[in-house]
């Protein structure tokens, strides 16, 4: 359960003080699926990397499980659109840092990291330098990695954000079906809404600068959803259609202050 | 700091490989280049050989036999080895002392602003200052042995260890810092598992550079002032006029240089081979 009990952001240039996020109050259940969508620099990020414990809120508190997130949160697995696996680590050794920072036996070590390569579908490739992958395969890496300590939330911010159309839809599907057996809570930040919809549970959809939670809306379409095709069935469009109303005003707001 | 620029490892004056060429596949045109390299090799030698006694006067450039019959008589009696050992002592030492000094003020001066801050300005003035010159101090200080030699190639080793180590330990992308700390890193394991492989790359740059640079050091000093050494027998050399001996000791310089590079060239390899190809 992570709580978000007014948690705000402000920057400080100068006198000038800039609030980048609003005070945000929002629960998110154990086992769901939410994503932030909203214009860039609305904030949604932030409000992440707030959970995750890199960024202070500078009012308000966010409580995870019961305790409330001050400096790194370790009870989460945390992936960026960035490649942020260490490029001097081969595929399997990235899987098995964070096993190794938590002092797991070897032995145990290497039976996860086989475990994790295979269910991401990347099982002889555990040798491979990140800088021998694929973009796609660095992110399957990434989420085997993130995976494999078992932290009951992952925060994902534009994890997709850098692969092409189809391999996105292909990556989401996997995410999916991990999701759908894991049970782990996903919070994940996107600027695509088709990508929020197609996972998410509950989509918040944020206001342009400064940013607040505009509405969150509740996405009832069938598990499991198959990203190739869900975007042809009338639920997905009329959902799709209702979101699109909330969050194009926000872009075009967003807009006008790029040019302003 | 204003010493190092930003964009890559610091490669101190030049880089020890004269030309960057980025390496083909062909295993081929690999032997072609070789047969290349050994055809021009062969060609100035042959050149040189010629040239001498005929449009320049041997006493300004010697001639290749004469270079190898004084090398030939140095390695026969022993002077060869001698002056050898002596200035690859000076050299290894001071490259040792001097890199671990280098990467210990660079580790400590790049983990803290306050220290990188206070020691700045020193640290520029005596970068910018031509270490050469500071060769008759050294030898005051040290005396003619050993010890001056060591003192030299270790002052110019340090300063691109250190310059290098610096920029290494500043470089570390603070994303990988991030995502280890929510992992559950603690500082410590950071600085094993991310700050100290991250600055790896450029600690083994300044190594790499600094080698030659070390055994320039060790041979200022033999030249300056000495009694022993590849540096000494040039001297030596030079004032007997003896340009064959002259060039005898050059090509004792260069060819130590070439297996150095080689060896570290090798050696990178191996340790950045999460490098990919390149």
């Amino acid at each position: 359960m992570i709580e978000i009990k007014g948690a705000a952001k402000t920057f400080r240039t100068g006198a000038r003080v800039t609030a980048a996020l609003e005070p945000i109050d929002l629960a998110i259940a154990d086992g769901e699926f939410v994503s932030f969508i909203g214009p860039s620099g609305c904030g949604k990020s932030t409000l992440l990397n707030m959970i995750a414990g890199i960024i202070a809120p500078s009012s308000g508190a966010i409580v995870h499980d019961g305790r409330t997130v001050a400096g790194a949160n370790t009870a989460t697995g945390y992936m960026t659109q960035q490649d942020s696996l260490l490029p001097w680590r081969t595929a399997a050794a990235n899987i098995a840092l964070p096993l190794a920072l938590r002092r797991t036996p070897p032995a145990a070590i290497d039976a996860r990291v086989a475990q994790m390569l295979a269910l991401v579908g990347l099982a002889n490739f555990g040798g491979h330098f990140p800088a021998e992958l694929s973009g796609g395969m660095k992110k399957r890496v990434a989420l085997a990695q993130i995976l494999a300590y078992d932290p009951p939330t992952l925060l994902m911010d534009e994890p997709f954000g850098a692969l092409d159309a189809q391999l996105k839809l292909i990556m989401q599907g996997e995410l999916m079906r991990i999701w759908e057996n894991a049970g782990k809570t996903i919070v994940f930040v996107t600027h695509d809404l088709a990508e929020a919809i197609t996972l998410s549970d509950r989509v918040a959809v944020f206001s342009s600068r400064p940013g607040r939670i505009k509405a969150v809306e509740t996405i009832d379409l069938p598990r499991p959803r198959d990203p190739l095709r869900i975007q042809f069935e009338p639920a997905y469009r009329a959902v799709h259609q209702r979101l699109w109303d909330l969050l194009a005003p926000e872009i075009e707001a967003s807009r006008a202050e790029a040019f302003a | 700091m204003s010493a190092p620029p930003a964009g890559g490892p610091v490669a101190g004056a030049e880089s020890a490989e004269a030309l960057a060429v980025p390496a083909t596949g062909g295993g081929a045109n690999d032997l072609a280049i070789r047969a290349g390299q050994c055809g021009i090799g062969i060609a100035l030698l042959l050149a040189w050989h010629f040239a001498s006694g005929r449009l320049i006067d041997p006493f300004y450039i010697s001639a290749p036999l004469a270079v190898a019959s004084k090398l030939w008589t140095w390695a026969a009696d022993g002077t060869l080895w001698l002056a050898f050992s002596y200035t690859f002592q000076a050299m290894i030492l001071g490259f040792v002392v001097g890199s671990l000094a280098g990467f210990a003020v660079g580790f400590a001066l790049g983990r803290s602003d306050v220290l990188a801050r206070l020691f700045d300005p020193y640290i520029t003035a005596i970068y910018c200052m031509p270490k050469i010159a500071l060769a008759p101090l050294l030898i005051l200080w040290f005396g003619i042995g050993i010890e001056s030699k060591v003192a030299m190639a270790a002052l110019i080793v340090f300063f691109l260890v250190f310059l290098n180590t610096f920029s290494g330990v500043r470089d570390v992308n603070p994303l990988y810092l991030q995502v280890t700390a929510i992992m559950g890193a603690s500082p410590l394991q950071q600085l094993r598992h991310v700050v100290f492989p991250s600055a790896a790359a450029w600690v083994l740059t300044g190594l790499k550079v600094s080698v030659p640079y070390a055994l320039i050091g060790a041979v200022v000093g033999e030249l300056i002032s000495s009694n022993r050494g590849i540096g000494f027998l040039i001297g030596q050399a030079s004032g007997l006029f003896d340009t064959a001996g002259v060039f005898a000791g050059l090509a004792v310089l260069a060819v130590t240089g070439i297996v150095l590079n080689a060896g570290l060239k090798k050696l990178e390899n191996r340790l950045l081979r999460w490098r990919g190809q390149r």
